[in-house]
């Protein structure tokens, strides 16, 4: 889950990393108090989940009240790059002297964090690693020993870190630390981390990722979400449990299991389709998750065809077969659909679907037959929707 | 032979109580596994079909020898679950559970690196077949047979399609290990095949990775090096879009990391014959065995 920059600003404040005062506002009414309440100048800045708002209008100073009425009224409601502004985040505005880069990642492949900071902040850092990976200290922190003072003053040292800001850089970073620990974080990243003409270090920016699987445990990280960045038949598999994400073609997929499912998207793509959507029904799949699934795929008006792929290991054949037959009693669908059962209770599944002869719903012996016929029948529907 | 799992695993379930525990536990049982104990807090001197039920690993261990542990409690439990089997003693330690929060697998992973005679699969894992001999786990084993294919897979789901399509060639398996589908795998593709190199039943290795992560790419230099058998691979989610986490927790594209184009290259550079769909891949490995 990434949260929206202000939300991650208010998340360091809590474990101590300092950050520009601000105020998160919904409305033009809101913006102008936080602007009072904050002083002037002040910047108003759009809180979606896209990079390179700056570019596009979605930053900007305002000297005094009335410029921060036209900024708020600008850009709330803002379009930047298909995602519409609900939020801004109104904020001291900051003078910077340097800036600088901050993270504790969490480093699958090594699997420790990874704490970085480089004195080249304010890009992208994937960028500066490649032209002058010199330039990004990093070491790695043993979970079980956590972030010590030398660990800081060793990022502050090999980065260059002019001398009278290793100790509040080394303070910042351990403070970044306790954040990633007590909020299960895979990510959190500042950049740029600003020193200010008076010498004092602040987070400008905030990016936080945190672990889904651990929410849990932090509800209110968990209340955080923000359903706008967040497309409509995602918000809806999300809410009925379904593993499903949102992909730009026009066929619906269905499987059980997430590599079975990556393989299928990838099958019909070699087959010259594009795949709408991809949707993990689970192991051990019931008539009812199917049929709320079949729904979810539905609700994407670009699908002109839907293909089931299912190996049942855990998850039974006839089981998805009654799904789907219950899912047709209920829905209706209108656009063709292609099923491949294999696996446990196979024979069963095809019997009962054969049995329900379900308009429009063609099978298949073996997943690339299936790929193939499913693009087949989506580009029919395409010739017929346009003739 | 065969790796992880055989007919000396002696087998403790925690969670053997639970509704997922008891059910993989009967289909394990009747596959032949030697199931010696489970592990309950609270219900211990019960049994379980008759499997005796202790409190804690270390009872079960002492009471039967247990020398492998399967992981079937909720994902908040989990990791308690692992570090406890560990500190009983237990060397093999394979966890089904899916979802367990990534900063508990850091601090399993910190704690087992100190004890190298443990070995975890999964978390997040179907868990290990080793056809005729023991299965640890859910993996169906109806559609596999005894044979020289090893198989080692970040994905339940795709392993059985590819051990279908493997069967349909006429090929079986050595032993069948699922590594999982989370940020930090307790064994990763290095680890299994390893084993399978060592292992004189198995002939051929595939392997079946995914995107995120670098366990490919590292798989690929450790293949390169030091392996001397023929190995076919598959890498799913070449269609996946970089940021969305693709149902497993470690299926993500970060920025430009972790991509399936970038380790299929990578296993083909290091000789690697990479299929681009699971036919593909069994055709490729009935080539290699018959030659």
């Amino acid at each position: 889950m990434d949260l929206l920059e202000y939300q991650g600003k208010l998340l360091f404040a809590r474990h101590g990393v300092p950050v520009p005062d601000g105020r998160p506002a919904r409305t033009v009414e809101e913006a102008l108090a936080g602007a009072d309440a904050i002083g002037y100048p002040c910047v108003v800045k759009a809180q979606v989940q896209i990079g390179g708002r700056g570019k596009l209008g979605g930053i900007r100073v305002a000297h005094d009240r009335d410029e921060a009425r036209d900024h708020a009224t600008a850009i709330l409601g803002m379009d930047i790059r298909g995602f519409t502004v609900h939020e801004v985040w109104v904020e001291r505005a900051s003078e910077i002297a340097a800036e600088y880069y901050a993270s504790i990642v969490f480093d699958r492949s090594a699997r420790a964090a990874l704490a970085m900071l480089s004195t080249r902040g304010g890009m992208d850092i994937e960028q500066v690693a490649e032209e002058d990976p010199e330039a990004i200290a990093q070491l790695h922190v043993d979970p079980l020993i956590g972030f010590q003072d030398f660990h800081g003053r060793r990022l502050a040292f090999e980065a260059g870190v002019d001398g009278d800001l290793v100790r509040p850089v080394g303070e910042l970073l351990a403070r970044l630390y306790d954040a990633f620990i007590a909020e299960e974080a895979m990510l959190v990243e500042v950049n740029p981390l600003i020193v200010t003409p008076e010498r004092e270090v602040r987070a400008l920016d905030a990016k936080v990722t945190l672990d889904d699987n651990a929410l849990f445990r932090h509800p209110d990280n968990a209340a955080l979400r923000n359903p706008s960045g967040e497309d409509a038949q995602e918000q809806m598999a999300r809410e009925r449990g379904l593993t499903y994400v949102k992909l730009d073609g026009d066929i619906g997929i269905l499987g059980n299991g997430a590599g079975l499912v990556m393989s299928t998207l990838d099958v019909v793509a070699q087959a010259g389709g594009r795949p709408a959507n991809f949707l993990d029904a689970g192991g051990g799949s019931k008539a009812e998750a199917i049929t709320s699934a079949v729904e979810v795929i539905l609700s994407d008006p670009k699908v002109k065809a839907v293909l089931f792929n299912i190996f049942g290991g855990i998850t039974r054949g006839d089981e998805v077969a009654r799904g789907l037959i219950e899912a047709f009693h209920q829905v209706n669908p209108t656009v063709p659909f292609v099923v491949r059962l294999d696996g446990t209770n196979d024979e069963e599944g095809r019997r009962l679907l054969a049995e329900a002869n379900l308009p429009n719903v063609h099978t298949a012996a073996t997943m690339n037959e299936a790929a193939e016929r499913v693009v087949a029948l989506a580009r029919e529907a395409m010739a017929e929707a346009s003739a | 032979m065969s790796v992880v799992v055989d007919r000396d695993t002696k087998l403790c379930v925690a969670g053997i109580t639970g509704r997922e525990g008891s059910f993989h536990t009967a289909n394990n049982r009747r596959y032949g596994t030697n199931v010696v104990a489970g592990v309950t807090p609270g219900k211990g001197g019960q049994d379980a079909d008759g499997v005796p039920v202790f409190n804690t690993f270390h009872a079960a261990v002492d009471a039967t020898g247990a020398n492998t542990a399967m992981i079937f409690v909720p994902p908040r439990f989990a990791a308690d679950s692992i570090l406890e089997a560990e500190d009983a003693g237990i060397e093999t330690i394979v966890t089904i559970t899916e979802g367990i929060p990534a900063h508990d697998e850091l601090r399993v992973s910190a704690q087992l690196r100190r004890n190298p005679s443990v070995r975890l699969i999964g978390p997040n894992c179907p868990g290990v077949l080793s056809p005729g001999k023991a299965n640890v786990g859910i993996i169906p084993a109806a559609f596999f047979r005894e044979g020289n294919v090893g198989v080692v897979s970040r994905s339940g789901t795709l392993t059985y399609q590819i051990g279908n399509e493997l069967a349909q060639h006429g090929l079986g398996n050595s032993s069948i290990v699922g590594i999982g589908g989370d940020p930090v795998p307790g064994s990763s593709f290095v680890d299994i095949i390893e084993l399978f190199e060592a292992d004189d039943e198995t002939e051929l290795i595939v392997m079946a990775g995914e995107i995120g992560g670098d366990a490919e790419e590292q798989a690929a230099g450790y293949i390169s090096d030091s392996v001397s058998k023929p190995v076919v691979g598959y890498i799913a989610g070449f269609t996946a879009p970089p940021g969305k986490t693709m149902g497993h927790a470690g299926a993500i594209v970060s920025g430009s990391k972790g991509t399936a184009a970038a380790k299929a290259q990578a296993l083909e550079a290091a000789g690697v014959r990479v299929g681009r769909t699971p036919t593909q891949v069994a055709e490729i490995a009935e080539e290699l065995a018959g030659g």
